[in-house]
């Protein structure tokens, strides 16, 4: 069976954080920080750039903005004019509440799934749920995975290497990824 | 795993720590997943019987309008919006409290949200389903419902956009959207929990699917954190627009006594004042009966109770600010309006507002009540008591008495009206009731995250403020993402 990667234990998240820097600066790329919770300072300690989902949301924003806007004005004014209480047919001022909500659900719509998307989620399975270990992560455990796609992966030296910065229980997953 | 003492106080704030009682974190995931684990208690089986026979009082009373027609309700000629309205807005309103403490409360940094966030929340979603229906069968022919929206049809019809019932129904359609999808995306870190602990096969699936291949990697914590702030900057605008557009219903009219301005900020307050005395309410019981008491802690209740005080307060001031404004205004029929509603005909309901919404909350000014468990639990039973006279005495009074003194009425409700409310009521809990028994009601991530272990820069056995020695490594331009 093919190795998808390496895990490896640490006691706390300031061991976790620190193990992410040694990491690093032994130019591993392909590895990742598991933890039950985000961990302030993480990004910076990987060498994570800041996520771009909120380009993504402010784009779905403004199309949900100009659908919403269009819409109105569209029914408003050809598909079916109606005069009511005297006000024009492109009453602009009563069309802003519509395009906000729009607006609003289009952007979150926008935020989930570009998130979901940008993890590679929803799947229903990975090659870490093999690894009995590897469930404390979402209790109160600290990991580490490295990828076998790394270009620094050794099976061997990896391991070595991970037990040299502290690392514990230290498991090779075999799986595809 | 370091266990804080539980006298050690935050090296900033000063203030004692939200989780106390030494949880560790392990103790916490033990402690949340535990309430679902474990075995279903029999006062649980004894309260979802009580709410689901309140369900089928709903579903009976709604069969029998649907059947017979808005005429089984007490509405007469001037008063053609009556409880279903009332009770429209009032859970509406109670569906407030939640995305407030999630979105509002997580942009100001106020970390004992974590606490109460999760079930503020499904008790705002299921407070929006209990409005959605009101004014859904309010329309007589609920066969031809989705008039209201705008789906093309064999007429070639289009809804009226310039009108507020329609702008009501985007603004609670998506904010019921925005509100489950925020309380979904926090939900799956503890969905991941649960399918990491389960121990049968079906149970290890249906919540491996839920949580959607949640692993907990930094590199999905990157994406999911500022996903999340996306979710409270884009809700938080949306919280405060929903009851004001509900206020539009009745203020972009020219009925006396709802034709102001000041309805959107005063309906917003209202909205808010209402839904945190319901989390109250909530919170009071769940902390009991789960035994809860270390992470809703009375420092918890205690800056709810501030809340409170603070839109009691507002609500109060709008409430006197109206009569003001009717008296400057010079305009007669707004004058008669507000004296009509002190001292007219239901004049009853007023006082009984106003004692609930303006006069008992004051009691929050003193700390012995506000940390008082028995006296918090009445006050909030009070404000949801309150809240619904606000909404009725706003509705019914100004209709029953509008220009022409000749198509005056007296409005009342039937028994359908009533068993309507009650039906709602049991809508209401036998959902709340199912989250409880079958999802975390504390969020276990969000709680963990705001304990003092979590600092990276933290130090068992140390009182010192937190050291600066550790300088996050700068981002690399073009780093891997």
């Amino acid at each position: 069976m093919k190795t998808y990667g390496i895990i490896a234990a640490f006691d706390s998240p300031a061991q976790l954080m620190e193990a992410a820097k040694q990491m690093r600066t032994a130019g591993y790329t392909h590895f990742d920080c598991h933890s039950p919770f985000p961990i302030h300072g993480m990004d910076e300690a990987m060498g994570l750039k800041r996520s771009p989902v909120g380009y993504i949301v402010g784009g779905m924003a403004a199309l949900g903005a100009t659908i919403g806007f269009s819409l109105q004005t569209w029914v408003s004014t050809s598909a079916y004019p109606l005069v009511i209480s005297g006000k024009p047919f492109f009453s602009w001022q009563a069309f802003i509440i519509i395009t906000f909500a729009l607006f609003v659900l289009f952007g979150a719509f926008g935020a989930v799934i570009g998130m979901f998307r940008l993890n590679r989620l929803p799947r229903l399975h990975h090659p870490l749920f093999y690894s009995d270990a590897f469930a404390r992560v979402t209790d109160d455990g600290f990991m580490v995975s490295v990828e076998s796609g790394d270009a620094q992966f050794d099976e061997e030296k990896t391991r070595a290497f991970l037990a040299s910065i502290g690392g514990q229980n230290i498991e090779v997953i075999r799986g595809e990824g | 795993m370091n266990t804080p003492k539980p006298t050690m106080v935050s090296a900033v704030l000063k203030e004692a720590p939200l989780v106390q009682g030494g949880l560790t974190f392990r103790g916490i995931t033990e402690k949340i997943s535990g309430i679902v684990e474990g075995r279903t208690p029999s006062l649980w089986w004894l309260l979802f019987g009580m709410a689901l026979s309140g369900t089928l009082i709903l579903a009976g009373s709604v069969g029998w309008l649907i059947y017979e027609g808005t005429g089984v309700w007490g509405l007469n000629n001037p008063v053609g919006w009556g409880w279903a309205i009332v009770n429209f807005v009032f859970w509406v309103g109670i569906g407030h409290a939640g995305t407030l403490i999630s979105a509002i409360l997580f942009l100001l940094r106020q970390r004992w949200r974590t606490a109460i966030n999760r079930f503020a929340e499904a008790m705002t979603i299921v407070a929006v389903i209990c409005a959605g229906i009101f004014p859904a069968i309010h329309v007589g022919r609920i066969w031809i419902v989705y008039y209201m929206f705008p789906v093309p049809n064999q007429m070639d019809m289009w809804p009226n956009f310039r009108s507020p019932l329609l702008w009501d129904v985007f603004a609670v359609g998506t904010y019921f959207t925005v509100s489950f999808l925020f309380w979904y995306v926090g939900l799956v870190p503890d969905l991941a929990t649960f399918r990491d602990r389960a121990k049968k096969k079906i149970k290890r699936m249906v919540f491996g699917a839920l949580s959607l291949g949640w692993r907990g990697g930094n590199r999905q914590w990157k994406h999911y954190e500022l996903s999340y702030l996306m979710l409270a900057g884009l809700a938080t605008p949306l919280v405060l627009s929903v009851h004001s557009v509900v206020s539009t219903d009745f203020a972009t009219s020219l009925i006396p006594g709802w034709h102001t301005t000041i309805f959107p900020p005063y309906f917003v307050a209202g909205a808010i004042f209402s839904g945190f005395g319901m989390v109250l309410t909530l919170a009071i019981i769940a902390r009991r009966v789960f035994r809860l008491e270390n992470l809703i802690t009375v420092d918890h209740l205690e800056k709810m109770n501030k809340i409170i005080l603070v839109t009691g307060s507002m609500v109060g001031y709008a409430y006197i600010m109206e009569f003001f404004i009717a008296w400057y205004s010079g305009n007669i029929y707004e004058v008669f309006a507000f004296i009509n509603r002190g001292f007219g005909n239901y004049a009853w309901a007023y006082w009984i507002m106003f004692l609930c919404n303006v006069i008992t909350p004051q009691l929050f000014w003193f700390r012995k009540i506000r940390r008082s468990i028995p006296v918090m639990f009445t006050l909030s039973i009070f404000v949801n008591i309150g809240m619904w006279f606000e909404r009725f005495v706003i509705t019914v009074t100004s209709l029953s008495r509008d220009f022409l003194p000749s198509s005056w009425d007296y409005y009342s409700p039937t028994t359908w009206d009533v068993l309507t409310f009650i039906g709602s009521f049991g809508l209401f809990f036998t959902l709340f009731l199912l989250f409880l028994r079958f999802l975390p009601m504390i969020s276990m991530a969000e709680v963990k995250g705001v304990m003092p272990e979590a600092d990276p820069h933290h130090h068992p056995d140390a009182h010192h403020p937190p050291d600066t020695h550790h300088h996050p490594a700068p981002v690399e331009k073009g780093g891997a993402a």
